[in-house]
């Protein structure tokens, strides 16, 4: 269907397999919390937050145990009912150790919400103060802390916001399910992140391969005039901010600007159903939710856990993997951080857990590069990705700088396409951290 | 905490992301350009006759042996199974005459691998076609043999077994289309069905394998500047049909053109490089003293590659124009 959609998109992408129907039709089942979780203090973009418990201090599901450091931070709840074991550095799903309360659950599960608020009265100010103490991260990948996107700077004119329902990553399906399992809860949230930013127009964007959620959603809609449904041609990167942006309501968004340099505010799904919990029902981000997929795992789903639940107990939960498992991705297949250590924690903005199998990969032998242009003409930001990678490999950072490396948004649609199997994008990461700290220094420098 | 143990145990993969790959590969490209050129290996046996099996026998034996033996002496892996070299023999021979010489044939395979491949470094670091870099050496060395054609098995009652560009240039004879079209004509080996050359060529463009800008541009720059000059005196000059199914056309627009590693790689690059290259074939055919030149225009085009690449750098996402 997709390849000969007549609906909206951008130039360049790839159709990778999609193996959505694996969870798309599982709704979404609550894993009952386990004995211990091990929660971050950095689940979010910016500063690590400041712990405010101790060791032994007990503590409830929702109780807040650590609080924001600095304007771009988040703060975190206690997400079961427990003593607090030890606060130290534990495995992280980024692959360094990382700074962790590690909490043991003891008794009954005591909840402790915030008041919950009307929706239709509530202020501006309230819903993004609400949206601060609920700790909530964006959750489209990036966990940038959601209440700073709704307070955009004063000379940044604001016109609409895009909900990136796209989920064009292959296997997830959790923003899927919240669309068609929540549809209301939906529009709600979308129109509370409308009234915090005091926009009048909300597009919904969402791939051509989820008409489920696209007819629910229209017809949800129908007597909205400020919020529109956009369907989008299904093809990867199309959930990029960029890719939605042009699509949606066709601006670019210049090299090194962000959204509300042209007057666009993303949220994901899921903030969107985030936003809506904790107003109206005070529930603080303690869960997250993510599709648990591939063909490594026995029994795929769609699971809501308590944060901080290891990658581990998770696995168990979905009956463990199968014998020819060969890697264990948190996130999507394209953009994801392979795992090594199985006791890292499950974090807020984490969307998916994938065991792939080698068929399902399908590495070839890398070659040299036969200039065939196929990384050129995927590349949805008009790099050429194979001169990135060749200077980045070279370490000739000015070459690779003056070329764009900055500009790649390491989708890896390159590497996907290339059929000598190069590690384009792997390259081009590295080169990208370098010229990156070279600027760095030379600001500081100057 | 990590523990070594469990990662060892586990034999879990830790490359970086992107995870999945598209099943396209190089060894894979290789295998379908290969099966792609079997419709024209066809119609070569059935218009020319059994021997020519004999020529596709030697040339890739040898494109494949001077491989091999290159990379021993250098001390490199062996490349061989990328399939490269044997589709370098292949191209070659679909390019040379009926009941041409097998030891010339072998020469010229060697040459295209030798100096047309392994001198610059090996696959993907050759700057020309190598199958059109060995039919340049053996047109230079032995241009008679080269230009020596054969009826075809159907073309009983032909007074003539010269190519149809060659009958028209020297003899003012204009041969007919159908025939062109289907390849009872004189001509290279794979060259003469334009039906052979569509099938295989459609099917690389609908893989993915052939980008189609290469043999539409060049299509479309055929038939205008072929138009052009027909207009000026349609009596003298031929009919830009002719120009599109005679010769080595459209066999260079899909199989030698397109070649990844000797084209542009941007999208504005390979109009350039398919226009450029109908531009010069034109020329030749018709102010040229040879009836055709699509080896030279593609081989002139092959030098200019790496400018054109350098000059149609696309303008990144969102920067100004």
């Amino acid at each position: 269907m997709s390849f000969f959609s007549i609906n909206k998109s951008f130039k360049g992408g790839v159709h990778p397999d999609e193996h959505k129907d694996l969870t798309e039709n599982s709704a979404f089942e609550l894993m009952p919390y386990p004995a211990e979780v091990v929660l971050p203090l950095s689940q979010h973009i910016g500063k690590p937050s400041k712990v405010l418990v101790k060791k032994r201090d007990l503590v409830k599901s929702g109780q807040v145990i650590a609080e924001p450091d600095g304007f771009i931070s988040s703060i975190i709840h206690s997400p079961i009912t427990g003593k607090i074991k030890d606060i130290g550095k534990t495995a992280s799903v980024g692959g360094r150790p990382q700074e962790a309360v590690t909490i043991v659950a003891e008794g009954e599960d005591e909840v402790v919400f915030m008041e919950p608020l009307d929706a239709d009265s509530i202020s501006p100010e309230m819903i993004i103060e609400r949206v601060k103490e609920a700790g909530i991260v964006g959750q489209g990948g990036a966990a940038f802390p959601t209440y700073v996107k709704l307070m955009p700077p004063k000379d940044k004119n604001i016109e609409c916001i895009i909900i990136n329902g796209a989920e064009c990553e292959p296997y997830l399906t959790r923003d899927y399910r919240y669309m068609v399992e929540r549809t209301q809860d939906l529009i709600v949230g979308i129109k509370l992140i409308m009234r915090a930013l005091g926009v009048k127009r909300g597009i919904i964007g969402i791939e051509d391969n989820k008409p489920e959620a696209i007819k629910m959603l229209k017809e949800a809609t129908s007597q909205n005039s400020e919020i529109k449904v956009e369907v989008l041609k299904t093809k990867y990167p199309q959930g990029a901010e960029k890719m939605l942006i042009k699509v949606a309501v066709n601006k670019e968004v210049p090299p090194g600007k962000l959204p509300l340099d042209v007057g666009v505010v993303i949220q994901n799904i899921r903030t969107a159903i985030s936003v809506f919990d904790a107003v109206v029902k005070g529930e603080p981000q303690i869960t997250a939710a993510l599709t648990v997929s591939g063909f490594g795992i026995k029994t795929p789903k769609n699971l809501i856990v308590r944060v901080g639940t290891t990658v581990q107990q998770v696995l168990d939960y979905c009956g463990g993997t199968n014998e020819d498992a060969r890697k264990v991705i948190v996130g999507g297949p394209m953009m994801g951080v392979a795992q090594y250590d199985m006791s890292a924690p499950i974090q807020k903005a984490t969307s998916g857990l994938l065991v792939l199998t080698e068929p399902e990969m399908k590495h070839s032998q890398e070659t040299n590069c036969l200039r065939c242009g196929a990384c050129v003409d995927v590349c949805a930001l008009n790099l050429i990705p194979k001169d990135l990678a060749k200077f980045s490999k070279a370490g000739k950072w000015d070459e690779a700088e003056a070329l764009g490396v900055t500009v790649c948004m390491e989708c890896g649609t390159c590497s996907y396409n290339c059929p000598a199997n190069i590690p384009l994008v792997q390259w081009i990461r590295l080169g990208k951290q370098r010229v990156i700290n070279i600027q760095r220094s030379k600001q500081n420098v100057s | 905490m990590t523990d070594l143990k469990q990662i060892i145990n586990t034999k879990l993969e830790l490359a970086s992301s992107p995870h999945v790959h598209t099943k396209l590969s190089t060894e894979r490209a290789m295998q379908m350009v290969i099966l792609a050129l079997l419709p024209c290996v066809l119609s070569a046996v059935v218009y020319f006759g059994i021997y020519q099996l004999l020529i596709f026998l030697v040339s890739i034996g040898i494109a494949m042996g001077t491989e091999y033996a290159i990379k021993r002496i250098r001390n490199q892996a062996n490349t061989l199974s990328d399939g490269s070299a044997l589709l370098t023999g292949l191209l070659l021979a679909l390019i040379l005459p009926p009941n041409f010489s097998l030891v010339f044939t072998g020469l010229g395979a060697f040459v295209s691998i030798a100096i047309g491949k392994e001198i610059f470094g090996g696959i993907g670091y050759n700057i020309f076609n190598p199958a059109l870099v060995g039919r340049a050496f053996l047109q230079a060395a032995f241009p008679v043999q080269m230009t020596t054609w054969t009826k075809t098995n159907f073309n009983v009652d032909a007074v003539t077994s010269a190519t149809p560009l060659g009958g028209f240039k020297f003899d003012g004879v204009a041969a007919d289309l159908s025939s062109m079209f289907l390849g009872n004509t004189g001509g290279s080996l794979g060259e003469t069905s334009a039906l052979a050359i569509l099938i295989g060529g459609i099917f690389l463009i609908a893989l993915g394998i052939v980008n189609w800008r290469v043999p539409v541009s060049m299509i479309i720059g055929i038939l205008i500047f072929g138009t052009l000059i027909w207009l000026i005196n349609p009596e003298a000059y031929m009919n830009p049909l002719y120009h599109l199914v005679g010769g080595g056309f459209l066999f260079g627009a899909f199989f030698m053109a397109s070649d990844w590693v000797s084209s542009p790689i941007t999208a504005k690059g390979m109009w350039i490089f398919g226009l450029g290259i109908s531009l010069i074939i034109v020329i030749i055919r018709v102010f040229g003293g040879i009836p055709e030149g699509v080896m030279y225009a593609i081989l002139f085009m092959n030098a200019w590659v790496p400018l054109i690449n350098r000059y149609t750098q696309p303008t990144i996402f969102g920067a100004k124009k």
